[in-house]
């Protein structure tokens, strides 16, 4: 496994020859290859783009999803910037990332650090298995089980009353203070056996002569975990920071399932607009442009978090 | 195979289908349908009325309830098989989904070219409304006078399912369903309860609070609440608010006529109640964060003395209680009628595209006619024209419901749903309530949230 180790030399070279080689007869090639390409392309746009500009269209349009529509421009669009409302909702998914992408990643990473000391680890498949069930297991159920939970005489305020905390305890969905990061932590379970199984590869990819090499130089486990571990996966951390966003952006089911948005609007979501929009309220064009913005929002973001990705570490 | 170039051209071609695609379809004429074309059957507007079934030849009807409670699938299950055999000729195809899940998914299965012949529409300008304007179901007043509906069924309840043929005026123009069900919303009590605290069941908001206070001072939760799926909210704000602000305040605030506002005092007096209810713990302890569900079952065990819900929780209470659960409705003050939330079940209403219209009008009559209202009540339902024989065994819930029903739908007590007001006055109200009573909205606050949401719509009318 150590000889898998990207080397930043070695991988540049042959590319750059390749680009001289090709330089003469890009043509032919390039033509031939689209022809490969064609199926695939074919379904992504009948499937995607083709979506993709008709959600754009009705989104400039006021329409009930029924009756004719009328003409709207980028009154939908200023309108997200002017209700409040709707800017909270966006407000409330850059909450939730903190929550599925930042807490996740940092406990993950220490677990990994942790759990790779122990050398051999009896049943470590089985391990893995258990800490990756949050991802298998559907969101409604996940989303069930954590309201059971939360609920005023849920397991959490019952295990508070047990240690004598009564005071803390209270309807954790219900309460305007608690609602969201009670969401959030939901993710947060969700989340972490995502990252962990990536880092837990990610740590066997590093060479081993690397950790050997640290233990010589005298640098104990917090020192090899800086300069060993943690550049050794920052590959592994932007794809998980990449999925782990765009759960938190695209976060729905949860919010449907466990508080419908309330209380109040206190864990109104982005997605729960467009969904809530389009189905109940009958403002498909005020859905749409919310679609569109939070799309806009999830590329940017994706964007920028490719570019913490090493350069030439293109796999 | 790293080859920049060969890889960065995709990326451009890609950019450009990506453009291509979108303008294309941006291009495209806008969504849903052009102005002005009626596509409504207008030939079948004009034919004369069959009433007859057995003379349509091979027919197959498909219809989509939202009866999917244990009560009214019994009824509709069972109506739906003596339909098929009286008349052997014709096949029901029955589609029941639950009433949120029939709320999204009908405006789609309607807007398609087969949509189900009958379907159970809400009253209202954000389902019934919103239908009538795109022209997707048909106006039924032929039918009605070939059945006589318009004489069995009292106007109130007629009127409910009347709207103007552009959608935009509630309650006048044609009929567009009749309903099957009746429904009111108010107190359901614990007998026993009740009766060791010495009181009795209360007709009047005063008589409510007194119990209220009495029972809080007992130790006993006054009133068992659960509002995270936020509509329980309207449910209890609706009983207090007919209480404070009156039937002719709270019929103009629904159905846009007159100038009340829900800044006006009656509105506000019922989310001040309802907050010091909150506050004075009259309600159940983290009450956003439980269901109207878990609250309607602490009921049923007993954990509280009162739950404010609809008269649909009797068929669930009355097996877990027995005669220990009882139902009243308040009126405003001594003396006067009962004043409460309510009205009918959802319409069932034809479809525009319907191939066979008369055969679904006389599917709908054999819901709604004397047997068909029978039927409902034998499954514990509350018909919405009960048999003039049908009388529950005194002493249980399902006889006060019937006393209250008869009270309120012939006293002109009814007072409309206020989700109806706009299409978007669920969401509004519903978030505004729970802001209300976690003390995050003023009563005035709250009222100013609502009449904005109430005037944009006027404006956008």
């Amino acid at each position: 496994m150590a000889a898998t180790a990207p080397r930043p030399t070695t991988r540049k070279r042959p590319a750059d020859v390749s680009h001289r080689r090709a330089a003469g007869r890009r043509d032919r090639v390039q033509w031939k290859g689209y022809l490969y390409a064609l199926p695939a392309l074919t379904v992504l746009t009948v499937f995607l783009l083709v979506p993709l500009g008709q959600l754009v269209r009705i989104s400039l349009y006021h329409w009930d999803g029924l009756s004719a529509s009328t003409w709207a421009g980028l009154a939908n669009y200023t309108e997200i910037a002017r209700d409040p409302q709707l800017r909270a909702s966006f407000g409330h998914s850059f909450v939730l990332i903190f929550f599925f992408a930042l807490v996740p990643i940092a406990l993950a990473l220490v677990l990994a650090a942790v759990t790779t000391r122990a050398a051999r680890l009896r049943g470590v498949s089985v391990f893995r298995a258990v800490i990756f069930l949050p991802q298998v297991v559907a969101m409604v159920v996940t989303a069930t089980a954590w309201t059971a939970v939360y609920a005023p005489e849920g397991v959490l305020n019952q295990a508070l009353n047990a240690i004598g905390l009564e005071s803390v305890g209270r309807s954790w969905l219900g309460d305007f203070g608690t609602a969201l990061p009670a969401v959030g932590l939901i993710g947060t379970w969700l989340e972490i056996g995502l990252c962990l199984v990536l880092f837990i590869a990610g740590i066997g990819q590093i060479p081993r002569e690397l950790y050997e090499a640290a233990k010589v130089d005298g640098a104990g486990a917090v020192r090899e975990f800086f300069a060993v571990t943690l550049p050794g996966l920052r590959g592994q951390i932007t794809v998980a920071l990449t999925l782990t966003v765009i759960a938190a952006l695209r976060t729905f089911d949860l919010v449907y399932v466990a508080t419908h948005g309330g209380p109040g609007n206190a864990t109104s979501l982005p997605a729960f607009e467009v969904y809530n929009r389009a189905f109940n309220t009958g403002q498909v064009g005020s859905a749409c442009a919310i679609a569109v913005v939070l799309t806009g929002v999830i590329l940017l973001l994706t964007f920028l978090i490719t570019k913490l990705q090493p350069e030439d570490d293109e796999s | 195979m790293s080859d920049r170039t060969r890889l960065a051209r995709p990326r451009h071609l890609a950019t450009a289908v990506l453009a291509v695609a979108c303008l294309a379809a941006a291009a495209a004429c806008a969504p849903g349908p052009s102005g002005g074309s009626p596509k409504s059957a207008a030939k079948s507007n004009a034919s004369p009325v069959s009433t007859d079934p057995a003379t349509a030849g091979k027919v197959t009807l498909t219809e989509w309830d939202q009866n999917t409670d244990t009560g009214t699938n019994a009824s509709t299950a069972a109506l739906n098989k003596a339909f098929m055999e009286k008349y052997p000729n014709v096949t029901i195809k029955r589609v029941s989904r639950s009433f949120s899940d029939l709320k999204t998914t009908l405006k789609l299965a309607l807007s398609s070219d087969s949509p189900p012949d009958v379907v159970q529409a809400n009253q209202g300008y954000p389902d019934m409304g919103a239908f009538v304007k795109a022209q997707l179901l048909q106006p039924v007043d032929r039918y009605a006078k070939a059945y006589g509906w318009n004489t069995a069924f009292p106007s109130q309840l007629l009127d409910l399912n009347k709207f103007s043929p552009d959608g935009k005026t509630w309650k006048t123009g044609s009929l567009y369903g009749v309903s099957q069900t009746g429904e009111i919303v108010g107190v359901f009590y614990n007998r026993a309860k009740l009766k060791s605290l010495g009181l009795t069941a209360p007709t009047t908001l005063a008589q409510f609070e007194t119990a209220l206070a009495k029972a809080k001072a007992s130790g006993l939760l006054p009133i068992s609440y659960g509002d995270s799926d936020k509509s329980p909210g309207i449910h209890i704000f609706g009983v207090v608010q007919a209480a404070t602000a009156g039937k002719e305040e709270v019929r103009g605030l629904v159905f846009n006529d007159g100038d009340a506002k829900w800044t006006d005092a009656g509105t506000v007096k019922a989310g001040q109640t309802l907050r010091d209810w909150a506050t004075k713990g009259y309600l159940s302890p983290g009450f956003n964060g439980q269901s109207g569900d878990q609250a309607a079952a602490a009921f049923a065990q007993g954990k509280s003395l009162f739950l404010v819900d609809g008269t649909w929780q009797a068929a669930t209470l009355a097996p877990k209680m027995g005669k220990n659960a009882g139902f009243t409705a308040l009126s405003p003050s001594a003396g006067a009628s009962p004043l409460t939330q309510g009205g009918e079940g959802l319409a069932w209403a034809v479809t525009s595209k319907s191939e066979h219209p008369d055969v679904a009008a006389a599917y709908i009559n054999f819901l709604v006619d004397q047997n068909g209202m029978r039927v409902s009540a034998d499954n514990g339902n509350l018909p919405a024209l009960p048999p003039a024989d049908y009388k529950p065994a005194a002493g249980t819930v399902q006889a006060d419901v019937l006393d209250q029903w008869k009270a309120v739908s012939q006293k002109d007590g009814l007072l409309p749903y206020l989700d109806y007001t706009t299409p978007t006055f669920y969401d509004t109200l519903t978030a505004a309530l729970q802001e209300l009573t976690a003390g995050q909205l003023t009563p005035q606050k709250f009222g100013e949230t609502l009449q904005s949401d109430y005037s944009s719509f006027q404006q956008s009318k």
